[in-house]
């Protein structure tokens, strides 16, 4: 038996929801991170699910894209939470509101 | 002497101008634009060099209207010695601008009409400048007087030479420029200068600009005859417009409009009924201003601009009809203002208005009026011209005084002035065989041709008015020559003058001009030799014949001359004339004051303008500056509001970013369900 494509859809809107509200709503600049991965990674989900119902690759290679693009863009991320923490102590996006007005 | 044209055939209305195209000009007539050059240079010259030119400013302007008059004078001959049909040339000069389909070129046209204006212009001019060398020889300000004048002749000659409408109102304005820099010549008073004289210069700052302003209402009409020109035929050419205008190439309602837009222009030019209250007070200028521009010639530009778009008026009667109207009021409401005035100059500039009323009202007959119109424009620019220089030498011998009433008995100390204006004064009266008889005695026939009432009505005004002329005329050369002298060589309050003769800078002008005055209107009827001159421009005038015999018209005009000279001569020489202004009746009280005219402008035209002017500005101070104000304090307001979502919280720009998404998202959808 084949699981429908309704299955994935959904599960990919469920995923990039968690994600957004988790980037949304935490204060926490790492976990914020982990919902862009969230919801980077649900659209990957959507891709790929399309990808095999067309039989076709463009959208496996660009989830492939995504997925690097992801990995860039966690470690420029994180290496700018780390020296963030590491001048203020808190990794709270909150706090970083220098850029006001 | 008028049966011979009056006996030719009625056919009237088959009479048309003449509209052909012009061939070029070789010879002396290719050089016309230096006519209009020379004076032009000598212009700018006394004006550029400033006081350094003052003590010989005066002689480069006599020369460079000398030169005028002589060139004028070399292409007169050579069109003379052309056949009658090939008077007419064009000088091609170049192409001013285009735009698209519409392309501009100027150039000069000249023909019989435009060179009895170059004739005219210039001859008189010249002696106008030799007049003002003496007359203004007091003055500081001799130099930019010069210069002023020279550029009025180049302007003019512009106005007549032009071979389209356009190159006509470059000289339309240019001759209104000169006309307003001239009437406040005199505005320069200095600060500590007395009271009165400061007064005087603003009063005359004020004529200056009551003359250029009501000139601008006019000029209104001759812009909207040039866009309706365009919109019609494409073009403002002479050789295009006129053409199309007889051929049917504009319709009759079109043609109307023109009529009417050329009409108002004339008006505003010439000083006709309802733009004729600047002509009086134009007299505020230097008196040999008055003579050449405010009597001689730019006033009548307006009868040349009716005569020259004759094709124009043929096509529409309702028009042509509005010229015989307007003619025939002005021609009534001058004559009724001069009888009342005590101001010499004011006298002759409602004199000027009136008798331009004549030429209009010949220029609105249509072709069999066109020739005698320019006759009596040509005649009258010689009189008229010298009946002002009389006066200005009588201002000259009595302290700029122009009060008739202290006047009197001055034949014994003006012996010349005296002969010369008399003859001016016979010329004027229309007594033969003086000149304004043979055009005057023409037009007032002409206005009885016509069928049903029309020519009953218009040739008893005329009529009426020649009446008129002869006695406020003579009441002008009575007041100023003959009776008892009532000017005072003691102190009084008019102050003391020294009456003399002037000097001959000044007398011989007035001779030669005599001369014409005495000569020039029975010359030119010889062989009807000027109506035959004009031909190719007015066409062949087959004048109908009057519903009066002519000669019982021509004593009647007489007659009516005579009883004007006796009545005025029972009035001021068999009594004496009083020095101060006595209570009149109505009429009189209503003439002194030029009928209300300054009145009446201002409740018809100043004050509704003055509200409008009002309501226009409130409107743009509160509803258009409102408007723009509230959309700035708006967007302002806006800018403030959005500020504050400026947060620094990465997650509230998160946030954002996730509503617009949806809403794009929402938006795409909607697109497509």
């Amino acid at each position: 038996m084949s699981v429908p494509v309704t299955a994935y859809v959904v599960l990919a809107g469920v995923l990039f929801t968690l994600g957004a509200l988790t980037v949304l709503l935490r204060r926490n600049a790492i976990i914020e991170l982990m919902g862009v991965e969230l919801m980077l990674n649900a659209v990957n989900l959507v891709l790929v699910t399309f990808s095999r119902m067309y039989g076709d690759l463009t959208g496996q290679v660009f989830a492939f894209f995504a997925i690097v693009v992801a990995a860039a863009e966690t470690v420029v991320g994180l290496s700018i939470v780390v020296s963030v923490f590491r001048t203020r102590r808190s990794t709270s996006v909150d706090d970083l509101n220098l850029l006001k007005n | 002497m008028t049966a011979s044209s009056l006996a030719l055939s009625s056919g009237l209305l088959a009479a048309q101008s003449v509209v052909g195209s012009a061939a070029p000009a070789t010879g002396a007539a290719a050089l016309a634009w230096l006519l209009i050059a020379v004076p032009a240079a000598s212009a700018a010259v006394l004006l550029l060099a400033g006081r350094a030119a003052d003590p010989w400013g005066h002689w480069l302007g006599v020369l460079a209207s000398a030169f005028s008059a002589g060139l004028g004078l070399v292409i007169l001959t050579q069109l003379l010695g052309l056949p009658a049909a090939d008077r007419v040339l064009g000088v091609p000069l170049w192409r001013w601008f285009g735009a698209g389909d519409l392309d501009v070129r100027l150039g000069l046209r000249l023909d019989p009409l435009s060179l009895t204006f170059v004739v005219l212009v210039t001859c008189v001019g010249f002696l106008i400048h030799l007049y003002s060398v003496a007359y203004m020889a007091h003055d500081r300000d001799r130099r930019r007087f010069f210069a002023y004048l020279n550029f009025f002749i180049a302007a003019m000659l512009t106005l007549v030479l032009g071979d389209s409408y356009i190159a006509l109102f470059i000289g339309w304005e240019g001759v209104g420029l000169a006309s307003y820099l001239l009437i406040g010549f005199w505005n320069t008073a200095d600060a500590d200068a007395p009271q009165a004289e400061r007064f005087t210069s603003r009063e005359n700052a004020a004529a200056a600009k009551k003359a250029f302003i009501m000139n601008r209402i006019g000029d209104v009409g001759l812009l909207l005859a040039m866009m309706a020109c365009i919109a019609q035929v494409g073009s403002v050419a002479f050789d295009t417009v006129l053409p199309a205008a007889q051929e049917g190439g504009i319709s009759a309602g079109w043609l109307t409009a023109i009529g009417f837009s050329l009409l108002l222009a004339a008006c505003g030019k010439s000083a006709q009924f309802p733009l004729q209250a600047w002509l009086g007070d134009a007299m505020a200028g230097p008196t040999p201003v008055s003579a050449l521009i405010h009597a001689a010639t730019m006033v009548t530009a307006g009868v040349y601009l009716i005569v020259r778009s004759g094709a124009v008026f043929e096509g529409a009667p309702d028009a042509q009809l509005a010229v015989v109207v307007v003619g025939a009021i002005t021609l009534v409401l001058g004559a009724v203002i001069g009888c009342a005035k005590d101001d010499m100059k004011k006298v002759l500039a409602a004199s000027t208005m009136s008798q331009i009323g004549y030429m209009m009202l010949g220029a609105g007959l249509g072709p069999i009026g066109y020739a005698f119109a320019i006759f009596h424009l040509l005649t009258h620019g010689f009189f008229k011209a010298q009946l002002f220089l009389g006066a200005g030498s009588v201002m000259h011998a009595m302290s700029d005084q122009v009060n008739m009433r202290r006047f009197g008995g001055l034949r014994r100390a003006m012996k010349i002035t005296w002969i010369t204006m008399g003859i001016g004064w016979l010329a004027i009266l229309g007594i033969p065989p003086f000149s304004g008889f043979w055009s005057k005695d023409r037009i007032i026939e002409a206005a009885f041709v016509g069928d049903g009432a029309r020519p009953w009505i218009l040739g008893t005004i005329a009529l009426l008015g020649a009446g008129l002329t002869a006695f406020y005329m003579s009441r002008l050369f009575f007041m100023i020559f003959h009776g008892r002298p009532r000017w005072t060589t003691a102190k009084d309050i008019e102050g003391e003058v020294h009456p003399h003769e002037s000097g001959w800078l000044m007398t011989l002008p007035l001779i030669v001009l005599s001369v014409f005055s005495l000569g020039l209107g029975g010359a030119l009827t010889v062989g009807n030799a000027f109506v035959t001159w004009l031909e190719p421009v007015t066409g062949h005038a087959t004048h109908g014949e009057p519903v009066l015999p002519a000669t019982a018209i021509m004593l009647a005009t007489l007659a009516l001359v005579i009883v004007g000279i006796i009545t005025a001569w029972t009035m001021y020489v068999r009594r004496d004339v009083p020095t101060v202004v006595q209570r009149a009746n109505v009429l009189v009280e209503a003439a002194r004051h030029d009928m209300y005219q300054d009145t009446i402008n201002e409740a018809v035209a100043m004050r509704p303008g003055q509200g409008l002017v009002l309501a226009a500005g409130a409107s743009d101070r509160y509803v258009v500056d409102g408007a723009v104000e509230g959309l700035a304090k708006g967007t302002a307001a806006l800018g403030r509001l959005t500020a504050r979502t400026e947060s620094g919280y990465v997650r509230s720009y998160a946030g954002y970013m996730f509503g617009g998404a949806v809403l794009a998202l929402i938006a795409v959808l909607a697109g497509r369900f």
